[in-house]
């Protein structure tokens, strides 16, 4: 018998709020309170959502590894549905990064593609890679073999991003603008609080898109079990295709 | 009856490989298809690049093109026979470690891997080198490609362990494979363009270290994952 116990997406409502605020105001001050950069001018506003949306991919493709691991050691299907989330959203949030680096790129040097620049042509890469994730899962009808094959696979693309990283970078001069060094002190103070202002924003627009999609699965899931109950045959329900995590509900 | 001791990992991985190479020996497939692959393809360059010759940055990528899609020929067969004549299942009912299962398999990649790879450096240097490489300078290539066939053969099996399970096998082994070679394939044509241009080039030590950074990490990786690929 379902029961509406296991609720999901209880604090959605709170982190949808903390986004929309934390995002307008990284926003308003990328515009209104960081200074003008002096060598680019305004094209380099893009920056402020360029470079949090390529760091929170990176974050995101990490902690789909990260849930693998966890998968794999515990065989519990919730690190399955995490880690596919985080993969998903990564992905999406990769083109994203993908295309405000295009455009920089045009802004900064004039041409949509610059190969000398070793990020974004590894971001390329790792896309290319991560795009195989959902064709893999599509591919594998058995849920618990597509979900251990997809963390294995979450594991594999995890470990390649840094070593994907070092060998595009031994290959291409440096170009890139370096914006934050390791010294941390190469931007200035405005410019500063608005950067991390607005990667605290996408940080949070990704945790609360990935709550709201495990939460959507959730309840189409519990409707479904909800359905099988109320209709008078007990028949299985058909087998579907589906990349998506299955979501046994008790 | 002496009492059943369980095959250590190194002798049922060497059953396996002896299966496997005594398997090629017999009816040769693979590796026919592989080097037959790279003939083809060195004279497709030909035409399609319209030129006799060539040297330098060109020769490496086209070498190493040539090489990768061949390796997906080698990785896509690799676990094809077992799958389809039951010598999986036979596998997981013997009581040994499933690591054997890719040493063997890695291995014979590999062993595949090299001798085409020696095939084609010879038969790329007659049909499409420009410049004649000095002896240091093939033993260079051969140390690379040892390298490079080393990391082909950890990925490949890694994938080939992965796709064999998926409905659309062909497809996913090229779309996981080619970007995960990615970086292999950045360090070893870097390394090998100064040993296919004319003048007395030679290796440099940071794309050594890159490919043996590879090899070393996916090796790691592949031993840790590859239980969870032949659970059942």
């Amino acid at each position: 018998m379902p029961t509406t116990k296991s609720l999901y997406g209880r604090r959605l409502p709170g982190y949808a709020i903390a986004t929309a605020i934390v995002l307008t105001a990284a926003i308003a001050l990328a515009f209104f309170y960081a200074p003008i950069e002096a060598d680019q001018g305004f094209s380099q506003k893009i920056f402020y959502i360029h470079v949090p949306l390529a760091i929170v991919t990176l974050g995101g493709f990490v902690f789909g590894g990260i849930f693998g691991i966890q998968y794999l050691r515990s065989g519990d299907t919730r690190h399955d549905l995490r880690s596919y989330t985080a993969i998903h959203q990564g992905l999406i949030f990769c083109i994203g990064a993908l295309i405000t680096g295009c455009i920089w790129a045009k802004a900064a040097w004039g041409q949509w593609w610059v190969w000398d620049e070793p990020t974004l042509v590894s971001f390329l890469i790792v896309f290319l890679l991560y795009c195989t994730y959902q064709p893999l899962r599509f591919s594998i009808e058995d849920p618990e073999r597509q979900a251990r094959y997809a963390a294995v696979f979450a594991v594999v693309a995890g470990v390649f991003v840094p070593v994907n990283f070092i060998a595009v970078r031994l290959a291409s001069p440096l170009i890139h603008p370096r914006v934050l060094s390791s010294s941390g002190d190469s931007l200035p103070g405005e410019m500063r609080i608005a950067f991390y202002s607005a990667l605290v924003g996408v940080a949070l627009l990704f945790i609360t898109i990935c709550k709201y999609e495990m939460a959507s699965k959730h309840s189409r899931a519990q409707l479904a079990a909800l359905r099988r109950s109320l209709s008078d045959e007990n028949d299985e329900p058909a087998a579907v295709r589906t990349a998506a995590p299955r979501i046994a509900i008790k | 009856m002496s009492a059943a001791r369980p095959p250590s990992t190194l002798s049922a991985a060497r059953a396996v490989l002896y299966k496997e190479l005594t398997l090629e020996r017999r009816a040769p497939q693979t590796l026919t298809a592989m080097a037959l692959f790279c003939a083809s393809a060195f004279v497709i360059f030909h035409f399609a690049l319209g030129r006799d010759e060539v040297e330098g940055a060109l020769a490496s990528g086209v070498l190493w093109v040539t090489l990768t899609l061949a390796a997906l020929l080698g990785i896509g067969r690799s676990f094809v026979a077992d799958r389809e004549e039951g010598g999986l299942d036979g596998f997981l009912l013997a009581p040994a470690p499933r690591s054997a299962l890719l040493i063997a398999k890695a291995t014979t990649l590999f062993v595949f891997l090299l001798i085409v790879g020696v095939l084609a450096a010879l038969l790329f240097s007659v049909l499409l080198l420009g410049p004649t490489p000095s002896a240091s300078q093939w033993a260079s290539l051969a140390l690379l490609i040892v390298l490079a066939d080393l990391g082909i053969a950890l990925v490949g099996t890694l994938i080939a362990g992965i796709a064999i399970q998926t409905r659309a096998r062909d497809l996913i082994t090229s779309i996981l494979a080619l970007p995960l070679l990615i970086p292999l394939l950045i360090a070893v044509t870097k390394a090998s363009e100064p040993l296919l241009s004319v003048g007395a080039g030679t290796l440099t030590g940071r794309w050594l270290a890159l490919l043996g950074l590879y090899d070393l990490i996916f090796g790691l990786l592949a031993y840790a994952l590859f239980d969870y690929l032949v659970e059942d």
